[in-house]
């Protein structure tokens, strides 16, 4: 029953979030606000975990490619498509919600617990609108850049460490990422990093907002953020995988 | 003018305000005083919407808060300032931005306009030159002071002060009740301050309103407070020994 519960609680809550806003340049300066803090302040994280990861697929595909009947720019080809298909867009969401995710939780929890949010009410301005729209806004805008810029960098560092360590060549690499590309892929990719950023910052908005208490109910919700959001977007993964490549 | 009728709350089976009517004047300071739990903070969150009550109505100059649509309840908020125990400053805004907070979202004002009535509000609470600090590099009677600023920002025709001194040395918190008094009188405000500082009671307590387990127990004003035969009012009056001996006698 709590199941139905936080649902209905958090669709009355996207109602108020998407209701009309005081100012518009208001919202519009917290939603370049938001890209800064949200998207730019990831940028470094994504780019490291994207160079190493693009590595370590690419020397595991040539480990395991052993039959001579296989190519070796299977290599190349198999690292695009680990990346572009599930590793950036999901996996890099994934990173998301633990980064971004706690972060919107613990802000909006604490400003909760210490009246900021009454203080907002107060002035006449619809709080869950002010806070979670702009972020929301500022996600589902910045984070597709953000995965486009995981999957270069991860389909580079596989790049430098396929040649690095000998596991293929550059010309073969090279051939291999080239080789049977499907541009819908991209646009699937690009969709589910969308329907992640949506999930991201509104489930951890919606835990932030209705924090009560002190200092353990903020990060008690940070922690919810995190796994309840793990765990829709590996649902949400699933039905649009299957809707769009499948179905 | 702001007028409670009638109001009740209960939370589960506990009642916490219990049938209470009051008029806060305007131009006065306005005060809600009781002991810890008495129901005052309850009485301020239904008048300002944060609770809603159970019966009874909170009205404007007239015009009815509690039964109103949202709408028209937003429109009302607009004319709110309020103060806050822990002033409930944005802690990511400068002191400046966080005064000039209600002036951005709710008027036109060009960017001079408003720079020249964020620094007006701050001169009017001592914070003159402090524009560029965040919250957490204020004192506990900076950001009261802070928060009063941008409470008064938008020209509010209703202030409320929620335990302005708690926490706060003896001297800072007349430096505050001083304050609260000043905007009330310069402004025309309607002021409604919930303390249980006996110190803001004698300074500024021009119209009190006293509760006693969530009921209405005695109304006047600082001066006829010290003169009651009530013994609810009197022990609240002269809590510590020291205070009994220095009761007028009469």
């Amino acid at each position: 029953m709590k199941l139905f519960y936080h649902t209905g609680k958090y669709f009355l809550l996207l109602k108020r979030v998407f209701g009309k806003p005081e100012k518009i340049s208001v919202y519009y300066k917290q939603i370049l606000h938001e890209i800064d803090s949200l998207g730019i302040g990831s940028l470094g994280l994504i780019a490291i975990i994207s160079v190493f990861m693009g590595g370590v697929i690419t020397i595991q595909s040539a480990y395991n490619f052993t039959s001579p009947f296989i190519p070796l720019y299977a290599v190349g080809l198999g690292t695009r498509e680990s990346i572009v298909l599930e590793f950036s867009p999901t996996i890099i969401s994934l990173i998301l919600a633990g980064k971004v995710g706690s972060n919107i939780a613990s802000e909006i929890g604490t400003m909760r617990i210490s009246e900021q949010i009454d203080a907002l009410e107060i002035m006449g301005i619809n709080s869950a609108g002010y806070l979670i729209l702009p972020k929301i806004a500022a996600a589902m805008f910045i984070n597709p850049f953000l995965i486009v810029i995981s999957m270069f960098l991860g389909v580079l560092g596989g790049y430098v460490m396929g040649v690095a360590t000998g596991a293929c060549t550059s010309y073969e690499y090279i051939f291999g990422i080239q080789s049977f590309f499907v541009p819908f892929n991209i646009y699937y990719s690009l969709t589910k990093t969308i329907v992640f950023a949506f999930i991201i910052t509104s489930v951890a908005g919606y835990q932030g907002y209705y924090t009560s208490g002190g200092a353990l109910e903020v990060g008690k919700a940070s922690t919810r953020s995190v796994v309840y959001n793990s765990i829709l977007i590996l649902i949400m993964n699933l039905v649009i995988t299957q809707i769009m490549l499948v179905g | 003018m702001i007028e409670i009728k009638n109001l009740n709350k209960a939370f589960g089976d506990r009642k916490v305000v219990n049938d209470v009517s009051f008029v806060f004047e305007t131009g006065k300071t306005n005060l809600v005083i009781g002991e810890s739990g008495s129901g005052k903070t309850t009485i301020l969150k239904m008048m300002v919407g944060l609770h809603v009550p159970d019966s009874g109505d909170v009205e404007y100059d007239g015009r009815s808060f509690t039964h109103s649509s949202e709408k028209e309840k937003q429109e009302v908020r607009k004319e709110i300032g309020m103060l806050f125990q822990g002033g409930a400053l944005f802690d990511s805004l400068t002191i400046e931005q966080n005064v000039a907070f209600p002036l951005d979202m709710f008027t036109e004002m060009s960017s001079e306009e408003k720079t020249e009535r964020v620094n007006f509000c701050l001169q009017k609470v001592n914070l003159e030159g402090r524009n560029k600090l965040y919250p957490a590099e204020l004192s506990g009677g900076m950001k009261k002071r802070a928060a009063l600023a941008r409470a008064i920002a938008n020209n509010p025709k209703y202030l409320f002060c929620d335990e302005p001194n708690s926490g706060l040395d003896p001297k800072t918190s007349l430096v505050i009740d001083a304050l609260i008094k000043d905007v009330t009188l310069e402004f025309g405000m309607t002021t409604v301050v919930i303390t249980h500082d006996m110190n803001s009671v004698m300074e500024i307590g021009q119209n009190i309103l006293f509760l006693y387990k969530g009921n209405m127990w005695w109304q006047g004003n600082n001066k006829e407070i010290l003169t009651t035969d009530n013994q609810e009012i009197l022990d609240f009056v002269y809590a510590s020994e020291f205070l009994k001996q220095l009761k007028p006698r009469k």
